[in-house]
């Protein structure tokens, strides 16, 4: 009978997030500005630097800096979204609901399920609007595929998504319930930001990367997340900035594992600490 | 069949090494109403939340509705319910939706949660608030709000942390009807105070904690009259004299001197020792400025048994 309690938690948070009408506007208007400042911005600069030489193959389609940047734009927001959406919890701890949840008959691992699943419907949520205004402002996505085609992607897209967003919500629910202060886990947070967003292929091919860094790149699950999304939203073989992108099947299977790989390890780390939480 | 719905052996807790909950042991009828009496820091929100759950128990065994807290916590969640000391209400939820998220948290049906917050918004006075956010209302209104959460669902056992404490007067009386009502219907009570008259007037049985120990145990009566049937209240103007002359006089059982002069645990009827009393002070010279005849409280009981005034742990130390 306690099989969704995850769902009480779930419709507090979704409560929350859409009565912060500022928060809520705020949260879709910066991946926007993202979009319209930074990407175009940058397809200038590019596109200044490849000098027309955009290093097409033949027979192998060619996109824009703008459109390569949309995948890692969407990607950085559900990175943002989930990282910090455990911030929830800290906040209970401290001023809130914790005690009365952690009282309640209520499983204490549906605190972390409640809130994946709605890390999960905000990160879709988002990057749909995401998706909607880059297409609008002119991002290259789902070329020459039809109705059933891009439906096809967008069920890769969120798929991704939604595991990725499972994977750092928990990881970021572990940190609230382990650090005392909003402080404390802004500091974290923010460490962990660095490494993965700049450390990973959402702004800019990483193939020059000297080694150590490839090596971080490629245990980055966002590295993983942005692939996934640029195969399904551009396609299979692609050039951008001089840059070759050939993914296979085997390879995005491979990319969805490490991502289901990292979400179960951090949803389980997030399930032993809320277990062992106390209050203080 | 075990009548006892908590079972408390030896319970002690400590922060480092500082012992806040110092090997306690009680036991609590089905259906009680049992009370924790103390002073500020004496430990009893620290015993609240290991029994809760909310602490994992260190030392000791406890024993809920028949499951052991130590090996399943889960199984006492299921049989408990909780009103917290300290404000645990979300800010931007508003008061209904406080009430609903609790209900929802416990499992209740749908149409059980709309005419329990319905009928708990009406007890607390809240209705007109439904639907504003809680960081809108007063400490008291809060404080309300937080009791008719505690009271959505029908445990076996509900837990009250000081849960009066900020109200007015009038809506602590209803608060205790009602706490009466619920017990009535069968959930056992186990509430911390630091008032006396809740204590008493509440309680079945209280236990009497301070420094993280109980030191006395008992329903109101029978504490009260551990100290006797009456209390006489004395000023005079030679109290260590007149302390002299009384103690050991017959109908007396106690005497207890302080600055404000000399108090008298009476065993029999008050009415005939008082006369007495004045007469002996009389032979012997000395001036009886006030006199005060009257029943012990448990303010009394509690000054008995800690050596000082429950009130008194700020405002009236130091003269
Ligand atoms: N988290 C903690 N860490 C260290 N010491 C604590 C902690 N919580 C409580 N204490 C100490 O334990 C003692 C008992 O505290 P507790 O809160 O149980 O008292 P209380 O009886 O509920 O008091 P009050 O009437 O003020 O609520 C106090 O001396 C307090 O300072
Ligand atoms: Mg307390």
């Amino acid at each position: 009978m306690r099989v969704f309690g995850f769902l009480t938690v779930y419709w507090r948070d979704m409560l929350r997030y859409f009565r912060f009408r500022t928060q809520l506007f705020s949260s879709l208007l910066q991946p926007a500005l993202w979009l319209a400042f930074f990407g175009i911005a940058m397809a200038a600069n590019f596109d200044r630097i490849m000098m027309g030489d955009t290093g097409a193959l033949p027979g192998v389609p060619s996109v824009g800096y703008f459109t390569f940047m949309a995948a890692g734009v969407i990607a950085m927001n559900v990175l943002f979204t989930n990282l910090f959406g455990g911030f929830i919890l800290l906040f209970d701890k401290n001023w809130g609901l914790m005690r009365e949840m952690l009282a309640s008959p209520m499983p204490r691992r549906d605190i972390i399920f409640g809130l994946c699943l709605s890390g999960v419907t905000k990160s879709s949520f988002q990057a749909t609007v995401i998706i909607v205004i880059g297409l609008l402002l002119g991002v290259a996505f789902f070329v020459g595929k039809t109705a059933v085609e891009v439906a096809g992607s967008l069920v890769g897209i969120f798929a991704f998504i939604a595991v990725f967003a499972i994977g750092f919500l928990s990881l970021s629910t572990a940190i609230a319930l382990v650090t005392e202060s909003p402080e404390g886990f802004q500091g974290v947070t923010t460490l962990l930001t660095m490494p993965v967003f700049f450390a990973s292929n959402a702004l800019y091919p990483t193939d020059a990367f000297p080694e150590a860094l490839q090596w971080l790149v490629a245990v980055n699950p966002l590295t993983y997340l942005v692939t996934g999304i640029r195969h399904f939203a551009i396609g299979d073989h692609f050039t951008a900035i001089g840059v070759e992108y050939l993914t296979t099947t085997g390879d995005i299977a491979l990319a969805f594992g490490a991502l289901l790989v990292f979400a179960v390890v951090t949803f389980a780390l997030a399930w032993r600490t809320v277990e062992r939480a106390v209050i203080t | 069949m075990d009548d006892a719905i908590i079972r408390v052996d030896g319970l002690r807790h400590r922060y480092g090494d500082f012992a806040a909950v110092d090997g306690i042991s009680f036991t609590i009828g089905r259906g009680e109403i049992f009370s924790f009496l103390g002073p500020n820091g004496a430990g009893k929100s620290t015993a609240i939340n290991v029994l809760t759950t909310l602490l994992r128990i260190q030392e000791g065994t406890v024993k809920i509705a028949g499951h052991d807290l130590a090996s399943d916590p889960q199984a006492v969640r299921e049989d408990i319910g909780i009103v917290f000391q300290e404000d645990t209400l979300d800010r931007d939820l508003t008061v209904a939706e406080t009430l609903e998220f609790h209900g929802r948290l416990y499992g209740l049906p749908r149409a059980e949660r709309a005419a329990r917050i319905a009928e708990l918004l009406e007890l607390v006075e809240l209705t007109g608030w439904a639907k504003v956010r809680t960081k809108r209302l007063s400490g008291g209104m809060k404080r309300r709000l937080e009791i008719a959460r505690g009271l959505m669902t029908r445990p076996v056992v509900l837990f009250l942390d000081e849960p009066t404490i900020g109200l007015d007067p009038q809506t602590r009386l209803r608060m205790w009807d009602y706490l009466q009502a619920v017990n009535r219907e069968g959930t056992t009570i186990f509430l911390t105070t630091h008032y006396m008259d809740e204590a008493d007037r509440l309680s079945d049985r209280v236990a009497i904690i301070d420094h993280g120990k109980i030191i006395a145990e008992g329903t109101p009566l029978s504490l009260k009259n551990a100290l006797g049937e009456d209390i006489i209240m004395l000023c005079t103007g030679d109290d260590r004299a007149a302390e002299a002359v009384i103690r050991g006089m017959e109908g007396i059982t106690g005497v207890k001197k302080d600055p404000a002069g000399l108090t008298l645990l009476v065993a029999g009827d008050g009415t005939h020792v008082l006369p007495v009393v004045m007469h002996r002070l009389e032979e012997e010279g000395i001036t009886v400025i006030s006199v005060n005849l009257k029943k012990p409280s448990m303010d009394d009981v509690f000054v008995h048994f800690t050596g000082r005034k429950l009130r008194d742990n700020s405002a009236g130390e130091g003269h």
